[in-house]
């Protein structure tokens, strides 16, 4: 009952905290100074002319209209629907190559102290490099690759600019995970004389859960973020980042437009996160962690 | 004559080296019966884990010779000739109660029938069956400390090698404990080292206490609790404690470790001397 509760209650403070964000929005606008608020020549708080800071129901209804004004354009929703499907997509295949990559990384490492001392300091040096400035080469050395009848495309690109980002998190989380298991654990699996692989089943993995379960969420929102900004580097058509730029060019003309693919960025953004919260779901025994009940 | 369980001889353990080097162990010599109940007894640093590690093979000698069951340590290990229990209990946390019980028996390959009849007799010894399904973390300490006995006699080993099991409970549950280990130890008659810094435990519990010292750690004496008019460790009972021949093989350990040389110089130290123990 007081379980029902709990979660009825972070229900009521989820909604709760979006409509302040918009309450607060729509206030401003209503009651904030035209050219906004300066502080000297500096703008600390933006114009509320309805270019600058259309109405919250105005962004919200113009998922409703069609995209432009030609005869056959489909409806703004729609559109920015499929553009988040596609754009989930690549994240989904970049978020499955990083795992996978972060994963073995972080099994080399934890097998051979050597290899970490080699590997992790360019694990964390290849975050340090803007991702613009690898878009490019990425393509560049990825048309070069042709596997029998299988042709390297931009999407291709763009998964792995998204794994570049995932797999990072995941890399450094599970070299964590895998070493945390307690000394006696340790002890107990060379007592049962059981090799590295076995003990990596019985023990390092399942109490690798715990930390790679945060790692694997902030991996989810980092491959989205790749995929969109990659989408947007690479010129490929189809998904949200390119839908960012377009939109942005209507924006004098149509200044709710431009918000619509934002609002899909977040709905993708909160789908990845929804889903590795069903993956931590089916993961909970191994979340239990301690000897004593909180 | 059998085999002993455990058999060491002029083993040393050095840490480190150069300057920095450690003598953990020097000239160690001990020998275990099979089924005998055999403690370590000594002050931090004297070299007890450091022992009772060596004979289960989770840390190699530096010189000596250490023999479980007539094999060498590392093949008794693989062979699975003992079963170990900590001062944590160290169970997986994401595992059932029974979970835990089985683990050794399914990373061995045990059969799925007889996994489940054995653990449901472990449960039955160490009287936890009705908390089979429950994890660990629903448990008291005491609770799970049974649980990693049980885990620890799971493929009835003749031996048992236990690390200062009941040392993190607190003194009502540890003496409970300790009935629970003589009932269990006479139930599957193994041979047992027991690593402590109690004195009453030790000498409720053994056979023989074994006293140490540190630095270097070595053996400096060994009582026969036997010899002071206990009963064979598995014959005896709670009553043990409050017998004569326990407080004077209690004073006989407190000699040794305040500095006495040899195991005749029986219990004349004033009662006072040992206060500080506990």
């Amino acid at each position: 009952m007081a379980q029902l509760w709990n979660r009825f209650r972070a229900v009521v403070f989820g909604v709760l905290g979006v409509a302040a964000v918009v309450a607060t929005w729509d206030v401003y606008k209503a009651f904030g100074p035209e050219q906004g608020v300066l502080v000297g020549d500096t703008r600390v708080l933006p114009r509320t002319t309805d270019l600058a800071m259309p109405h919250s129901w105005e962004m919200l209804q113009r998922f409703g209209e069609p995209v432009t004004g030609l005869p056959d354009a489909p409806d703004a929703i729609r559109a920015v629907f499929d553009a988040s499907m596609f754009s989930l997509g690549l994240a989904a295949r970049g978020w499955l190559i990083g795992v996978v990559v972060g994963m073995l990384l972080a099994l080399l490492m934890s097998r051979l102290r050597i290899v970490e001392s080699a590997l992790l300091p360019w694990v964390i040096l290849s975050q340090t490099v803007p991702l613009i400035a690898i878009a490019p080469l990425v393509r560049r050395w990825g048309s070069e690759i042709q596997i029998g009848s299988y042709v390297w495309s931009s999407e291709d690109s763009v998964a792995v600019i998204a794994a570049y980002l995932a797999f990072f998190p995941v890399a450094v989380g599970a070299l964590r995970g895998l070493k945390s298991p307690d000394k006696t654990h340790l002890d107990l699996m060379r007592a049962y004389g059981v090799g590295w692989w076995r003990s990596l089943i019985t023990l390092r993995l399942p109490s690798s859960v715990p930390y790679l379960l945060p790692a694997l969420r902030l991996a989810a929102a980092s491959a989205v973020i790749g995929a969109v900004v990659a989408e947007v580097s690479i010129g490929l058509k189809g998904g949200l980042g390119r839908m960012v730029i377009d939109y942005a060019v209507a924006a004098s003309g149509d200044p709710a437009k431009p918000w619509a693919p934002i609002f899909g960025a977040v709905a993708v953004g909160l789908a990845a996160a929804g889903a590795i919260g069903l993956l931590g779901l089916a993961l909970r025994p191994f979340r239990l962690t301690g000897v004593s009940t909180q | 004559m059998t085999e002993p369980a455990i058999s060491v001889t002029g083993v040393d353990r050095v840490f480190g080296k150069g300057r920095k080097q450690v003598v953990a162990l020097t000239d160690v010599d001990l020998t275990v019966a099979d089924g005998e109940f055999v403690a370590l007894i000594g002050p931090s640093g004297c070299g007890k884990s450091t022992l009772l590690r060596l004979v289960a093979d989770l840390d190699t000698a530096t010189s000596g010779e250490i023999k479980v069951f007539g094999k060498g340590a590392r093949q008794a290990r693989l062979d699975q000739d003992y079963g170990i229990a900590f001062q944590q209990a160290g169970l997986l946390p994401w595992r059932t109660v029974a979970g835990n019980i089985e683990l050794p028996l399914k990373i061995h390959g045990a059969a799925p029938a007889l996994r489940k009849a054995r653990v449901a007799e472990l449960l039955e010894l160490v009287g936890l069956t009705d908390f089979a399904k429950n994890h660990p973390d629903q448990l008291s300490g005491g609770m799970q400390q049974r649980v990693a006995i049980a885990r620890a006699l799971a493929e009835s080993p003749r031996l048992l090698l236990m690390d200062e099991p009941f040392g993190a409970l607190d003194e009502i549950t540890r003496e409970r404990m300790q009935n629970e280990l003589v009932r269990i130890c006479a139930e599957t008659g193994a041979a047992v080292l027991f690593v402590t810094h109690s004195i009453p435990e030790a000498v409720f519990l053994s056979d023989r206490v074994v006293v140490m010292s540190p630095r270097p750690g070595r053996i400096t004496g060994i009582v026969d609790v036997r010899a002071d008019g206990l009963a064979d460790h598995h014959d005896r009972t709670e009553r043990a404690r409050d017998q004569e021949g326990f407080f004077r093989a209690v004073a006989e350990v407190r000699a040794l470790l305040h500095g006495g040389a040899s195991t005749s110089s029986a219990g004349v130290e004033p009662a006072g001397v040992g206060v500080e123990e506990r």
